[in-house]
């Protein structure tokens, strides 16, 4: 590809980065095969087609898998336990056998023999039947956009709804699609990420967004298809798979056909402070489901540069997707689904800023050139002073156009005053709007020469970024999160969220998902 | 009068008067719809106005941008302000005091409460990187800070300022829906209070870019920042209320 030479990268070294970021993680990836989750359990029962919610509102998947927990543990994965219980006592389904297991009236056991053989066969046609599901929407998705067709331009135009209120999202989600959006993310509640189970049903109050739960996903959908039809063009729609419910978040998301989903190796260890080992189990498997529903996968390394400085912690966000890049590999996402992220946050004040925003982003382009990139609006640096922050965001759009970036999310010149207005919204898609139309083509006649500063610094970049991989390869990815390698945070391995939630497997582990996923079943 | 008290606001002539605004009604664009713009500029206290831009958004709605004057003005003496009531410091005067007057180091324990997961105020102003220039309460030699970071449970926050001997308490607060920042720090003062003795408890300080600085009795804590806060402004006043050589009663 012609622009893979255009920062003049030593090939050597790019391959060098690579095998370090495979060197750093394989210790994690052996960690996560050898461990199972609450979550990646409950996601299981999900895809086994268990839904719903008790009176209390706690979901019958949790309430199974707790039930489960408590008499054999969750080391030989819940399957065969529940599957078990299922045929022996004559259960009519798992919804009938949550209940009953809710009440204290089952009592399980992992199967062995002639029973083992029979609880896996029924499990895996269960699980089966649920992944077929996921299959479905991908034929769907992929016959929609052949029929609707793609947005007509690149990047693709990435823009947030946040409410609390699915009933007022969708119209708004409508009115940004018809106003130009090409993606729909809808923000979730400020929280979720710390719920240890997924809420249930169409939701209408959030705190600075909308709850994720499988309802909304449906609903949401439903109307973006009627407005992609009306407009002529696909539109996507985007949530997060992140927090204690990565696993079953992706499941949902996967059987109601939404097409990106945050899902970020580290970004739950750093930001919200769940353990490192629960995030990375949960984490493969989400990303594994992802991969089969086709899903692009939305990385978070934007958030490293709003708590770090964007110049001096550049090279963390190259090893964060460099990581990013092979934890999703190894879980079978290909490059095209790859929105590793990066973000326009280095602080205006700086002498040559832009400059340095082009290096970075170039570097980016050019290390992953089959990836759709996430480019990420300024943030830290919006002051208040909202004719500043359009100029800002102009310069941010800018820097897209002439390095080629897959989805950009649009920027906000009311960042950090006010969750969006119509007219905020309206005036930040003619920003983008002028940038894609006056230089859309730009990147065709960006060429920096390679003793130009951009290209010198992207050197350097990738020079700290090597350096860093050789020292988190010393010292193991989950020492260098504990001691705060990433995003300044400090996050060491036994502490944080949901560890209490993680157990080895015991010898005969068995998930039909998993043994699906992984082309063994 | 070189320093009037009474004042209007300034376009490109003392005393004109002129404002810009921008507003959003749910209207078509047309004729109709510029008037009602003009109309709600006049009600909003504009004479003359003039609507300079229309522009419709989708089918029914049409965004404005409106310049006029403003009728109104302003007294000087009658505003109220909470005015900085304590000098700024340097990094190396705050040290020296807190090592003179305080005889050992001063102990700051700063969170985000509630579900709020927005760090940004909270590290802005603790983190060694600091803002705006300024390195953050982490590089005062004299301070030693405990920043337990996102969503942290109150009475998690209670736990560690006892455990850690805390001598001030910093909370930032950045999500305002459903007033949110304001539920949560009348929250927390109302633990540290049930906690803690009136003359032991830690000193408490929210902060964030909505807070109203006049509010601080009414949410139970000794100072509220807002924005533009810096790392300096806030271990100054640290030093005031708690290692400055004339000892004040706080809270």
């Amino acid at each position: 590809m012609a622009h893979q030479t255009r920062l003049h990268l030593d090939g050597e070294l790019v391959a060098r980065a690579r095998r370090l970021a495979v060197r750093a993680g394989q210790p994690v990836v052996d960690l996560a095969r050898s461990r199972t989750t609450v979550s990646v359990e409950r996601a299981t029962l999900r895809l086994a087609g268990l839904a719903g919610a008790d009176p209390d509102g706690i979901p019958w998947v949790n309430r199974l898998v707790d039930a489960v927990r408590g008499d054999v543990g969750i080391g030989h994965g819940v399957s065969l336990p529940v599957f078990h219980a299922l045929a022996a006592d004559g259960h009519s389904d798992l919804l009938a056998l949550a209940q009953k297991a809710a009440s204290g009236a089952v009592r399980f056991e992992v199967p062995a023999g002639a029973a083992a053989v029979r609880a896996r066969e029924l499990a895996s046609a269960s699980v089966g039947a649920g992944i077929a599901a996921v299959d479905a929407r991908r034929v769907e998705r992929d016959g929609l956009v052949a029929e609707i067709g793609d947005p007509p331009q690149r990047p693709w135009i990435y823009l947030i709804v946040a409410t609390g209120d699915i009933y007022e999202d969708i119209p708004q989600a409508q009115a940004a699609a018809r106003a130009g959006a090409d993606v729909i993310a809808v923000i979730r509640s400020t929280g979720q990420s710390l719920l240890d189970y997924v809420p249930e049903g169409a939701t209408r109050e959030g705190f600075a967004g909308t709850y994720a739960t499988g309802e909304n996903f449906r609903l949401m959908r439903a109307a973006l298809d009627e407005t992609s039809v009306e407009l002529g063009r696909y539109i996507r729609l985007t949530n997060y798979a992140s927090g204690l419910c990565m696993p079953e978040i992706a499941a949902l998301a996967g059987l109601n056909r939404l097409d990106m989903m945050l899902n970020d190796s580290m970004y739950g260890i750093l930001f919200r402070d769940i353990n490192p080992i629960r995030t990375f189990v949960d984490q493969r498997f989400s990303r594994q489901i992802h991969s089969r529903a086709g899903i692009i996968i939305n990385t978070g390394e934007d958030n490293y540069l709003t708590t770090a400085d964007a110049v001096e912690a550049a090279h963390t966000v190259t090893v964060s997707q460099l990581l990013n890049e092979f934890f999703a590999h190894e879980a079978g996402l290909p490059d095209e689904l790859l929105g590793l992220g990066h973000a326009f946050e280095i602080n205006p004040e700086v002498p040559d800023s832009f400059r340095l925003e082009l290096a970075h982003a170039l570097l980016a382009r050019e290390l992953f050139p089959d990836a759709p990139l996430k480019w990420m609006p300024p943030t830290k640096h919006m002051t208040g002073d909202v004719f500043r922050g359009y100029l800002l965001d102009g310069f941010f759009n800018l820097v897209g156009a002439m390095t080629g970036q897959g989805i950009l999310l649009v920027g906000m010149m009311t960042e950090a005053v006010v969750t969006p207005w119509l007219s905020d919204r309206d005036l930040a898609l003619q920003n983008v709007r002028y940038v894609m139309n006056a230089c859309g083509g730009l990147t065709e006649d960006f060429h920096p020469p390679a003793d130009g500063f951009i290209a010198t610094r992207a050197r350097v970049v990738l020079g700290e970024a090597i350096e860093l991989l050789e020292r988190i390869c010393d010292d193991g990815l989950l020492n260098a999160i504990g001691v705060g390698t990433f995003g300044i945070m400090k996050r060491p391995a036994d502490g944080g969220r949901g560890l209490d939630g993680v157990e080895e497997h015991q010898d005969g582990y068995f998930n039909p998902a998993t043994e699906i996923l992984e082309g063994r079943a | 009068m070189s320093n009037p008290r009474i004042v209007r606001p300034y376009g490109d002539t003392t005393g004109d008067g002129m404002v810009q605004v921008s507003f959003t009604l749910p209207v078509a664009h047309d004729k109709r719809a510029e008037g009602a713009a003009a109309q709600l500029a006049s009600k909003m206290g504009l004479d003359p106005v003039m609507v300079v831009h229309a522009k419709q958004i989708g089918t029914s709605h049409t965004f404005f941008v409106v310049y006029g004057a403003a009728k109104h003005l302003v007294n000087l003496d009658e505003v109220q302000v909470v005015e900085r009531d304590y000098p700024l410091l340097t990094s190396k005067e705050v040290n020296d005091a807190v090592k003179e007057n305080l005889g050992r180091k001063l102990v700051v324990v700063g969170a985000c409460i509630g579900t709020d997961a927005h760090t940004v105020g909270i590290d802005a102003i603790c983190n060694i990187k600091g803002f705006a220039g300024e390195k953050g309460l982490e590089y005062y030699r004299e301070l030693r800070v405990v920043n337990l970071g996102a969503q942290v449970p109150v009475p998690d926050l209670v736990n560690r300022a006892v455990d850690e001997g805390a001598d001030a308490v910093l909370v930032s607060q950045v999500v305002t829906q459903r007033d949110a920042h304001l539920h949560n720090t009348r929250e927390m003062s109302a633990a540290f209070r049930e906690a803690f003795g009136p003359q032991d408890r830690p000193l408490l300080i929210v902060g964030g870019p909505r807070f109203d600085e006049m509010m601080a009795g009414e949410l139970g804590v000794d100072r509220i920042f807002s924005r533009g806060t810096t790392p300096g402004d806030v271990a100054s006043y640290l030093v005031h209320a708690l290692a400055s050589d004339v000892k004040e009663p706080v809270g």
